[in-house]
């Protein structure tokens, strides 16, 4: 809970961390009462980039509203896109192709590893190791181009359509996936020897920010965050949708609630989420990408719809209120970070200035989409 | 199963209205706005939740708690503004880490002259976040809230964008 | 009586022109250090591989603005950036290169190189004290206390080799080494004292220097990703430039003590050819490293960073002192 900062005597200063700050990636400000380099108390002021996505789905149909869902969160924007095209669909009754599924969930998995491989870079450069951010975004840079390809853009992907997608894959992006399961999987390899068992960041995060399952639940933190606490929480797990009930993967949960916990959630969900896209490519079925019959106009029937996903950072829910019109009568973007981030107010409290930075970078902050 | 233990519990919030908890009510119609009040089953596969909860605001505080107990997290806390009747209308969502799959919708409405309702803080202090974007949004005040500044709009705003009568 | 003079100018001269070239390109060594290290090219537009690069960069910084903030105590913002290369320069005078190649030497040249090096620390606490920004002074302090508490142990394993050595001559403490790389400081078996510690001396002396230097994983001072710059924060154009070169002189300064006390200064490893060359790769060597563990390893806290000094290596370095004077004492 952020209190009011009330000015303490002499002995503590305010330190503005933000809104320009190498370490809060983007514009976040942390106003942080400091006793020396030990945090007394911290109030996170977020709203720099607010968009107002919300009002804007209010004035635009449902269609015109799809390339919004890639403003939020810029590194793992197809899983947003998923959530959206869901709730549409579900809502609307619209029938999706088999292959449709499958590419999306291909594609929203590769785009979570890309999105956490830019995570483990940022992280590592918080923690003061800048060359594995540029390893990172060499193998990062492989699934741009192979989305590119397929997506036509490589950061803000307007793919999934209202029952489909927009454009099929070819034999190209089959193989060039293929491949790079393979190279990803050996550049695990090597992170995992150069990075996570490093003494220096072993200690700079074992025990470092710790976030109990009690304080998960009252903040609704979900996602890497929760599952470092020892929460087996995935959406696509416990809420499956699409088709990743036909595939076989692990949740990987640590129960240590630190910051290294989260870090081996992420790491490790990589390599899930290689396993998702080899059955994925495996299981490809043939035929069309979009629906035979579709409705030419998408109207919602009144009533309100949420539908969740599994985004990179968490479970991004999407809440649709219809009267029965073209455009929605109100469109609520629950994002995971919004909630992830909120506990670290309560959490940074008596950190070191260095621990709080590192525990800040665990939490994989993406700040436009926490303030739509 | 948590949904019926829970369902038990929020109907116990309802002793005079024992109808509506009976009513297998499909809520087809949220715009038409009796201020009914109750514990209504929802088609999962369709709405995406599970329980309806409409309750007046001074029964909102004791649900919370009952769902917090239950191990429920919060998701979000939005607001929508029913202009035609003259209410906004708090919505307040929760989930379930564990396989017990039940999410819980609680709304609450307010008269959008007036609009006041009970802080959750209290319970969730994660909803403080979701309160003051409410309150930005919408202008509900959530009344006990420790610190109810604007969070996403900036800090002089006096303007609540997504009122419908908001003109930019 | 002039020529004297003349000879104290070149040396000088010498000096600056050899610590302001080392600094300059030790930059561009350190960028195309990490360019191989994350598999990238590193500078390529100035000149073949990028070797116009440093006089460029000079040329940026000197034709800047330099920015003097509002607010901030002006006469000590000033000189403080000068106060932080002026020492590595003053130092390099009585380092010898080789047998002939010295400046100046000094019979009490370590003294005086540690005298000098105590006050890059203080450059660093008038930069960041007198820069009113918060990030500054956190900076600033972390560097005094990360200085005063790697001062110690450095000195203790230092005074180790020079009761070896006999001398607080640097050429002297140089030719008690030569001979061949067995008869450097940094094996056990020196002069029939068989004193196993010595290679955790020299660890020690090493870590030391780069914290020193405040080289990553020690650079506290300016842990960019905390302190956004640390001391420099507030500093533009040469002002900047000043603190940069500074640091990088103090490398070359750790290297060069480093390769004097323990590596035995310019004497070959296998007792032919001893020269300057020699010196020149040991200190080049000892510099790789230093760019190699910066782009390998991540940044400690503050306090693990005092604990390893406080906890670990000055008990270590003192236990070893006892133990090369009881040994020098017997033998």
């Amino acid at each position: 809970m952020s209190e009011p900062i009330v000015l303490q005597p002499d002995e503590t200063f305010i330190l503005n961390v933000g809104p320009q700050h190498p370490a809060t990636h983007g514009v976040l400000r942390v106003k942080m009462t400091m006793d020396g380099e030990y945090i007394y108390n911290a109030e996170t002021v977020i709203g720099y980039i607010h968009r107002m996505h919300e009002k804007m789905a209010e004035n635009r149909t449902y269609p015109q509203y799809l390339p919004n869902l890639s403003r939020l969160d810029y590194l793992s924007a197809m899983a947003y896109c998923h959530g959206y095209v869901l709730a549409v669909e579900k809502a609307a009754a619209v029938e999706v192709p088999e292959r449709a599924e499958y590419i999306r969930a291909i594609t929203v998995e590769m785009n979570r590893i890309s999105s956490h491989l830019v995570w483990f870079g940022a992280f590592v450069m918080d923690l003061g190791g800048f060359s594995p951010l540029m390893y990172a975004f060499d193998d990062r840079e492989q699934i741009l181009d192979l989305l590119e390809a397929v997506t036509g853009s490589r950061l803000t992907y307007c793919y999934f359509r209202f029952g489909g997608l927009y454009n099929d894959v070819d034999d190209d992006f089959i193989e060039g996936t293929r491949r790079f399961v393979k190279r990803m999987r050996k550049s695990l390899k090597m992170y995992h020897k150069l990075v996570t068992t490093n003494v220096i960041l072993m200690k700079r995060l074992m025990g470092i920010g710790p976030v109990s399952a009690e304080m998960c639940q009252r903040y609704g933190a979900t996602g890497p965050v929760a599952r470092g606490s020892g929460i087996n929480y995935d959406v696509r797990r416990n809420e499956p949708y699409s088709v990743y009930p036909e595939f076989d993967f692990d949740i990987p949960v640590y129960n240590e609630g630190d910051s290294y916990a989260r870090y081996k959630v992420r790491m490790e969900e990589m390599e899930q989420s290689l396993r998702i896209i080899e059955q994925g490519l495996d299981k490809l079925p043939d035929g069309p990408i979009n629906p035979e019959k579709k409705p030419k106009t998408i109207k919602l029937p009144p009533g309100d719809y949420y539908t969740a996903v599994e985004a990179g950072r968490g479970s991004f829910g999407i809440r649709i209120v219809s009267n029965g019109d073209k455009s929605p009568y109100r469109l609520k973007l629950r994002s995971p970070t919004y909630s992830n981030m909120h506990l670290f107010d309560e959490a940074c409290r008596g950190m070191l200035i260095a621990d709080a930075l590192a525990f800040m970078g665990s939490l994989d902050l993406v700040i436009p989409e926490m303030d739509r | 199963m948590i949904i019926e233990t829970v369902k038990d519990k929020l109907r116990g919030l309802f002793p005079t209205a024992a109808k509506p908890a009976v009513a297998e009510h499909e809520a087809e119609k949220p715009e038409a706005a009796e201020a009914e009040i109750g514990v209504f089953d929802c088609n999962y596969a369709k709405r995406g939740y599970h329980l309806d909860v409409r309750l007046s605001p001074e029964q909102l505080l004791t649900a919370v708690g009952i769902l917090f107990d239950h191990g429920f997290f919060i998701e979000s806390i939005t607001g929508v503004d029913w202009i035609k009747d003259g209410q906004l209308e708090a919505t307040y969502d929760f989930c379930r880490y564990d396989f017990d799959l039940c999410r819980i919708v609680v709304r609450t409405r307010t008269p959008r002259a007036n609009p006041i309702l009970p802080t959750i803080t209290g319970i969730y202090s994660g909803a403080s976040w979701h309160e003051r974007e409410t309150h930005d949004f919408f202008g509900i005040v959530f009344e006990g809230h420790p610190h109810l500044i604007p969070l996403l709009l900036p800090e002089d705003a006096d303007f609540h964008p997504l009122l419908k009568d908001f003109k930019a | 009586m002039s020529l004297t003079l003349i000879n104290v100018l070149a040396a000088v001269i010498i000096a600056i022109a050899f610590v302001a070239a080392n600094a300059a390109y030790l930059v561009w060594a350190e960028r195309k250090g990490a360019g191989f290290i994350q598999r990238r090219p590193g500078p390529t537009e100035n000149g073949p591989w990028g070797l116009l690069q440093p006089p460029v960069d000079g040329i940026k910084l000197m034709t800047k603005q330099l920015l003097i903030p509002g607010g901030v105590d002006k006469i000590i913002f000033v000189i403080a950036p000068v106060l932080a290369m002026f020492p590595s320069i003053v130092s390099f005078v009585t380092i010898p290169f080789s047998d002939t190649i010295v400046a100046h030497n000094i019979n009490i040249g370590l003294l005086m190189i540690f005298v000098f090096g105590s006050m890059s620390a203080m450059a660093i606490l008038m930069g960041g004290w007198s820069s009113r920004n918060k990030y500054s002074m956190i900076s600033s302090v972390r560097a005094v206390s990360q200085a005063v508490a790697y001062e110690i142990p450095m000195l203790i394993t230092a005074i180790t080799v020079v009761m070896i050595a006999g001398s607080l001559d640097l050429m002297e403490i140089v030719h008690k080494q030569s001979g061949g790389f067995w008869h450097w400081n940094i094996w056990p078996f020196q002069k029939g004292l068989f004193n196993i510690l010595m290679p955790a001396s020299f660890l020690i002396f090493f870590i030391c220097s780069l914290a020193e230097t405040n080289r990553a994983p020690f650079d506290l001072g300016e842990a960019e990703s905390e302190l956004v710059a640390g001391y420099h924060t507030e500093y533009s154009s040469m002002g900047f430039g000043l603190f940069f070169m500074g640091e990088y002189a103090n490398i070359v300064i750790g290297a060069c003590l480093t390769t004097i006390l323990f590596l035995g200064g310019w004497d070959c490893p296998f007792g032919l050819f001893p020269g300057v060359w020699w010196f020149i790769v040991k200190i080049y060597i000892l510099i790789f490293t230093f760019i190699w563990i910066r782009w390998t390893f991540p940044r400690t806290t503050i306090y693990s960073l005092l604990n390893l000094s406080w906890k670990v290596l000055i008990p270590i370095s003192l236990f070893n002192l006892l133990l090369t004077a009881g040994l020098l004492k017997v033998f």
